[in-house]
This record gives C-alpha cells, sequence and structure tokens, in this order.
C-alpha cells in the first residue's frame, strides 16, 4: 500500500531542502532548454522567499455579485467558491509547472456588487501592471469593463456569459470567451438529437429574457441541423419561495394540462437559462416523451461525473482542493487561467503585451481534458472546445457529433461559424 | 504451446539452435485490460489468447522484472504494482507504489523500480528487493511517460499538464534538466544507443527528439493521414527495434500506428489497426509488433519486416499496456 501520508510529506520537505541546498551545484543548462531552479515543490504554500529573476504573473478574478433567484433542486445551489476554487486549481497547476521556470502564479479576487466599483477597481489594478482578467460578471458589464480597458495592456476572459451579442455584434478585441456560447450549446445537443432522429420539438420557453436567448439559439439549432419546431409554448412561472412544504401535488397536475394538446413531437424542449422551472418537466409530461434543454438532457462545458481523457486525476485534483464537484464554472475558470499559464510557459515570459499577443497566434492550444486541442477563434475570440451532452448523473455523448463535418475544424460545427460572424473588432 | 517448448528444449541443445534461427519463436504476450481487471496472455505463435488472469482495479502500465522472473502490473486504482510470476503467474507480492501509478520503468540493473504517480505529481522510486521506497521525486502536474538510458544514469519522465520532459539523475534523484515539448506528453522512449530520447505529445500531435546529452531539440515528427482530422491524430505509445532502424508511434484515435525511419525521423507508412491505439510492445526478436487497440478491445499484431497488420486478437475491454517476454 501506499506510505502514510505524513511520511510522505516528511519525504517532501527533506526533498525540498535538498533541492534549495544543491541549487549553486546545477550546472547552468544551454540556452535553448531550461534550467532546473530551486523553487520548493508546489505542495508547499506559495513561495515567501522568492528567487531574483522570478517572473510574477498575477492574475485578477473579477466577480460581480448578482442577486440570483435559487435554482430548483438543493443540488444545483451554487458554492460560495463557485469559480473561485476553478481559479485556485489552475494557479497550482500553473506553479507546478512554473517553479521548473522560475515563473510564479498568484490569484486576486475582486468582488462587488455594484458593476461601476468594480469596472474602477479593476482599471485600477490594469493601470499598476495586472494583465489577465478573469471575469464571471453580467453581460453588460462585460462590455463596459473591456470598453474601460481598451487601449490598456490586458485581456478579459469570460468565464460565465453565454449571451451571443457579446462573441457578436458587441464583440471586443480585449475579451476572449472561455465559456461556451447559447448557440455552442444547442448546435451541441442539436447535433445529438439529429444523430437520434429525434426531429419533431415541442419548445417551451420561460420568460425571462436569457430564457429568449437561449430559445433563439434553440431554434437556430433545428434549423441547422433539420428539425421541426412543431409548438412553442411559453411558460409563465410566478417565482415564488423555492421551497415549501408540499408543491407537487400541483406541479403533477400543472405541467401535463400545461403541455396537453400538442402537435405531435418526438421530444420536448425546455428552454428556461436558469434553471428555475426545467426541473418540473421530466416524467410530468403529457404524453411519453423526454425532455432536453434545460433540463434532462442538456450540453455543457463540463460534467463533475466526466473521467474521459485523463478527466479522473483533474476532478481528483479538485475536490481534495474544493471539497465538492468541479461545476461548469469552475472549469472554464480554470480553463482561463490556465490559458494564461501556458502562454507564460510557451513564451518564458511574464510580460503581458507578449502573452497576450501569442494568445491571438495560431499557435497557441491548450490541453483541457477534452481529448483533443483546444484554440480560441481568431474572429471573435471564442474557445472553441468539445461540449459534453449529459444528464444530471453522467454524460450521454460528446458533441460535435462524428456525422457532422467542417472544412476546418469539426469544433467549428458548435456555435456561429466565421462566414456567419458579426464579429468586426478582430478583423482589423 | 509454450510450456511444451520449455520441456523439449534444454534436452535438446541443437534443436534449440535451429529454433532460434526460425522465424517464429513462441512469446508470451501480456495485455492489461483496463476496464477488465484482467490480463490477456497471448501466444505469439499461435497468435491467440491462451490464458486470462484476474487482477486488481484499473491495470494500466506493464513491465518484466529485467530477469523476466516477474510481471508487475500498475493497478492504479489499488494504488499498488502487483507482481506476479512471469512464468506461473501465481502472485508473488504488492509493491508501494504511492498513489494513481500509470506507467513504471526497471533500472537495467534490475533494481530500483521507478514508477509515475499521475494523481500525485511524484515519481516514487522503489526498492523491489526490499518493498521500500526509497524516494519521491516532485514533477510536474499528471506524471506518466517514463523512460531509462541504457546506461541507467538518465531517467526521463515526461508530466502531461506541465508539458516537459523532466531528466533524472537517477545516482542522486535529481532533476537537472527540464526540456518542453509539445501539448500533453505521454511517453518517453530511449534509443537503443540512448543518444537521443523520443517523447510523444498526445495533444500536440507530434513526436520531439531530444539529444540525450545535451537536450536540445533534434527534430520534431509531424504526423498526416489524409482523410483524418488533425485533432484526431494523437501519438502516445513509442518502441524502437534494437537495431535502431525503425521506430513506432500510436497515433490514438486516427486508428494507425506510423512506422518510422529512426534515422530520417521520416514516417514510410502508416499502418491501419484497431480503434484507439495506445501502447506498443515488441517481440525480443523484433519480428512482431502488439498494439493495445483501446475502444475496439483488441490488439493487431504487425510483421515488422513486411510492416502491414497480420492479425487482430480479441481481449478484454480497454487494453491498455502491453509487455512481450522472451519465452
Amino acid at each position: 500500500m501506499a506510505i502514510a501520508a505524513s511520511a510522505r510529506s516528511a519525504i517532501r520537505a527533506a526533498l525540498a531542502c535538498a533541492v534549495v541546498a544543491s541549487a549553486a551545484a546545477v550546472v547552468t543548462a544551454p540556452s535553448t532548454t531550461l534550467a532546473q531552479e530551486a523553487q520548493p515543490p508546489a505542495v508547499a504554500p506559495a513561495a515567501t522567499t522568492r528567487e531574483p529573476g522570478t517572473q510574477q504573473i498575477t492574475i485578477l478574478l473579477v466577480r460581480e455579485l448578482v442577486d440570483r433567484l435559487p435554482p430548483l433542486s438543493l443540488l444545483d445551489q451554487p458554492p460560495k467558491d463557485d469559480g473561485i476554487a476553478g481559479a485556485r486549481l489552475a494557479i497550482d497547476d500553473n506553479n507546478t509547472t512554473g517553479r521548473f521556470l522560475k515563473q510564479s502564479f498568484s490569484l486576486d479576487t475582486l468582488e462587488a456588487s455594484d458593476p461601476a466599483q468594480l469596472i474602477a477597481d479593476t482599471v485600477a489594478r490594469v493601470d499598476k501592471g495586472a494583465g489577465f482578467v478573469v471575469a464571471d460578471v453580467a453581460p453588460d458589464t462585460l462590455v463596459k469593463l473591456a470598453d474601460a480597458l481598451a487601449g490598456k495592456q490586458a485581456v478579459i476572459f469570460n468565464t460565465s456569459a453565454a449571451d451571443e451579442r457579446l462573441r457578436e455584434e458587441d464583440c471586443r478585441a480585449n475579451v476572449k470567451h472561455t465559456a461556451p456560447s447559447y448557440s455552442m450549446l444547442a448546435d451541441g445537443l442539436g447535433q445529438y438529437l439529429a444523430v437520434k432522429r429525434w426531429r419533431n420539438w415541442l419548445m417551451v420557453t420561460g420568460s425571462n429574457v436569457d430564457d429568449k436567448l437561449w430559445a433563439d439559439a434553440l431554434r437556430r439549432a433545428a434549423k441547422r441541423f433539420g428539425h421541426k419546431i412543431v409548438e412553442e409554448r411559453e411558460f409563465k412561472y410566478e417565482v415564488g419561495s423555492r421551497r415549501s412544504d408540499g408543491g407537487y401535488e400541483q406541479i403533477q397536475q400543472q405541467i401535463p394540462s400545461f403541455l396537453q394538446g400538442a402537435a405531435a413531437h418526438d421530444i420536448v424542449i425546455v428552454a428556461d437559462a436558469a434553471r428555475l422551472f426545467a426541473d418540473y418537466f421530466p416524467y410530468r409530461t403529457w404524453e411519453a416523451r423526454p425532455v432536453a434543454g434545460s433540463a434532462g438532457l442538456f450540453a455543457t462545458a463540463w460534467h463533475p461525473a466526466v473521467e474521459l481523457w485523463g478527466g479522473t486525476q483533474f476532478q481528483n485534483r479538485f475536490k481534495r482542493l474544493a471539497n465538492r464537484n468541479m461545476r461548469p464554472l469552475d472549469y472554464n475558470v480554470w480553463t482561463a487561467v490556465r490559458s494564461v499559464g501556458e502562454a507564460a510557459t510557451r513564451r518564458r515570459s511574464a510580460d503581458a503585451k507578449d502573452l497576450i499577443s501569442y494568445m491571438l497566434t495560431p499557435e497557441f492550444e491548450i490541453a483541457a481534458f477534452k481529448g483533443r486541442k483546444l484554440t480560441y477563434r481568431d474572429w471573435n475570440g471564442q474557445l472553441r472546445q468539445p461540449l459534453l451532452v449529459a444528464t444530471d448523473k453522467l454524460h450521454v455523448t460528446v458533441s460535435p457529433q462524428p456525422e457532422f463535418l467542417h472544412q476546418f475544424s469539426e469544433l467549428d460545427t458548435l456555435g456561429v461559424d466565421k462566414p456567419e460572424t458579426r464579429c468586426r473588432a478582430y478583423a482589423k | 504451446m509454450t510450456n511444451k517448448l520449455r520441456g523439449v528444449l534444454p534436452a535438446l541443445t541443437l534443436a534449440s539452435v535451429v529454433l532460434a534461427a526460425s522465424p517464429a519463436a513462441a512469446y508470451t504476450v501480456f495485455v492489461t485490460n483496463e476496464k477488465d481487471n484482467t490480463i490477456s496472455v497471448l501466444d505469439s505463435v499461435k497468435l491467440e489468447v491462451v490464458n486470462t488472469l484476474k487482477v486488481g482495479a484499473r491495470p494500466r502500465g506493464i513491465t518484466l522484472s529485467r530477469d523476466n522472473k516477474w510481471l508487475l502490473v500498475c493497478t492504479s486504482d489499488d494504488n499498488r504494482v502487483e507482481v506476479y510470476d512471469a512464468k506461473t503467474l501465481a502472485p508473488v507480492k504488492h509493491l508501494p507504489s504511492g498513489p494513481d501509478p500509470e506507467l513504471f520503468i526497471f533500472h537495467p540493473s534490475g533494481n530500483p523500480l521507478y514508477i509515475a504517480n499521475e494523481d500525485d505529481n511524484l515519481v516514487t522510486v522503489v526498492d523491489v528487493q526490499n518493498d521500500k521506497v526509497l524516494e519521491e521525486i516532485p514533477v510536474g502536474v499528471e506524471p506518466e511517460g517514463m523512460g531509462i538510458s541504457p546506461d541507467g544514469k538518465i531517467l526521463v519522465n515526461t508530466s502531461e499538464t506541465t508539458n516537459m520532459a523532466h531528466f533524472i539523475d537517477t545516482a542522486t534523484h535529481k532533476i537537472f534538466d527540464n526540456v518542453l515539448v509539445d501539448t500533453r506528453p505521454r511517453v518517453a522512449e530511449f534509443t537503443p544507443d540512448g543518444s537521443q530520447v523520443w517523447v510523444s505529445s498526445e495533444i500536440g500531435g507530434t513526436v520531439t527528439i531530444i539529444e540525450t546529452a545535451t537536450r536540445k531539440q533534434l527534430g520534431k515528427i509531424k504526423f498526416e493521414i489524409q482523410g483524418i482530422t488533425p485533432d484526431a491524430i494523437q501519438p502516445v505509445g513509442v518502441r524502437m527495434t534494437q537495431d535502431g532502424k525503425w521506430a513506432f508511434v500510436a497515433l490514438g484515435p486516427a486508428n494507425r500506428i506510423a512506422i518510422i525511419d529512426a534515422k530520417t525521423f521520416q514516417v514510410v507508412k502508416y499502418v491501419l489497426v484497431g480503434q484507439r491505439v495506445w501502447q506498443l510492445g515488441l517481440t525480443p526478436d523484433d519480428k512482431l509488433l502488439f498494439t493495445t487497440n483501446g475502444t475496439s478491445n483488441d490488439v493487431t499484431v504487425i510483421d515488422v519486416e513486411k510492416q502491414r497488420a497480420v492479425k487482430s486478437i480479441k481481449v478484454g475491454r480497454y487494453p491498455w499496456g502491453v509487455v512481450v517476454a522472451p519465452f
């Protein structure tokens, strides 16, 4: 069996000392290779005494604290460190690599509920040299933040907003998107339903603005992959308290009667961006039909049960760090912070200007447990990535489906493609 | 067949000379089945499964002791290395391995064993005679590939998320150099003369050739297959013939292996095998190459001289590692 944890850490501590002690004896490596350096192992807390010549890279995590209605299921309650834990893991991963290159990464977090204050604070940090802004903010805030940072030496990663306009008419050249867009999510689902030939969709849309955007993307996917929306119904949902003693008795009556008399369909597609009511639909439909979209079968950037492509070790590292499952926001933030780390490794540089321009080249790619390299689209800064099409428990498939081909990259069958884009900021 | 041969050979030394020269010496091929928790035992002449051995959870890396007495398996989810008698397949013992062992390699002297612990960013050095962990060497994120120079002085470990080949001095157990390679390096393999290390990068889609003495990049092999998208070409397993002429690289979901002229670094041929081919094993006479095809649950046998596949053999589910014993 493995040796006891205490013994292991003792060995580590001893090793760290030994490495430091022997640093002077290390022969200087040729310039094409990377000299071994004497940082303690990454398991130690961030180095307090930094060697001269260590490159410091600070990543700024900017979070807008938004009052959101709680999701229906107790299982879906967002943890307080949603996204932050993903950033911490990526910083750890960057540092494990960085100690071989004399690079040290650290995380700074800004949080505010007032967007104006959040933007002002971020600008102040950027003016002091922070070049990498990882944002979990509302769509309007993202655009304002991008404009406030225009012309400065900084790049923003959008990790949470799926809104298409941020990649299209409101795109900005200083913004990258690790979060998949609504159209990518809809296409990922739509492709699989096409493979299954579940072609006739009964669509149910919530009445929030975000629900309409999500529904637009689903309609676009339906057209793109040959589906037919046989009927659309708007679900007007009065948000009450999420909890009450009882409640299912009424829902059991409401949902079937809401769906009664619909045109013949293969599947019920629910567009509920915030998952406020979609989970009421599975097993309560009038007809015996599956549910997809925002409940039942859904597309997502990450799933806590995925162990494909070396994902096991990734999930394990996260759980050890955060004591919970990795959520899609954690994954999107991890990918953003790792992008900076990967650029720093490849360029052996901490210079924001250098790294930002390197991230715009076709050479830049990252491995992010998706079984293939991920790259950023050069027309709108969107991360190309396979999407998991999953139930709450397990992935069912991974899109793009092999049946859908593309002249450049199959990943571009998900979302708005280059010939269709309305983004002009990147064309310059 | 193998048992019969073993019985007859010692008595007939003359016959053994004749047999050694014949093209079809019988070897035993061991294949780990990651999903089944078993090892398929194949006969290299019959080209069929002759035995199936139940082992611990999630068997991946597999090797033989340098004296060929022991068969060792990384049972990753049981966090140990299991040791079996290579001939009788009787369990011998478990070695302490550190968590989640994936691949390992013996020092040419037969001891110690160097193990990559994928889940803990460590290479564990284990004395296999006394079952003791001698040292844990911190490396990059998700260590996997393990190669050792023929003189035993240099150990190379690759870390999948750090994207480096770490050069470790086996006398001091210290990293003395790190070479950045393309994304997700999976396997490190020294050339038989020890002058080069070949490192496969699964996501990067390349094999980097590093000069051992200088750690300079001598070349980088890229792969191109008509009708296969570049993203699906994912190099993993690397093996070379002992004469240093040929190298073989398994290309994952491209479902092919590349045959490479090891002197010029040119791909001379792609051979279609099963699905998601990862690891490779050569017979001791370098005549046959066995490939583990994870998602089609089989191994493909390649005739090295003719450079073509001769048979696919069904094994267990998700075959992962392969090693060939000289008996």
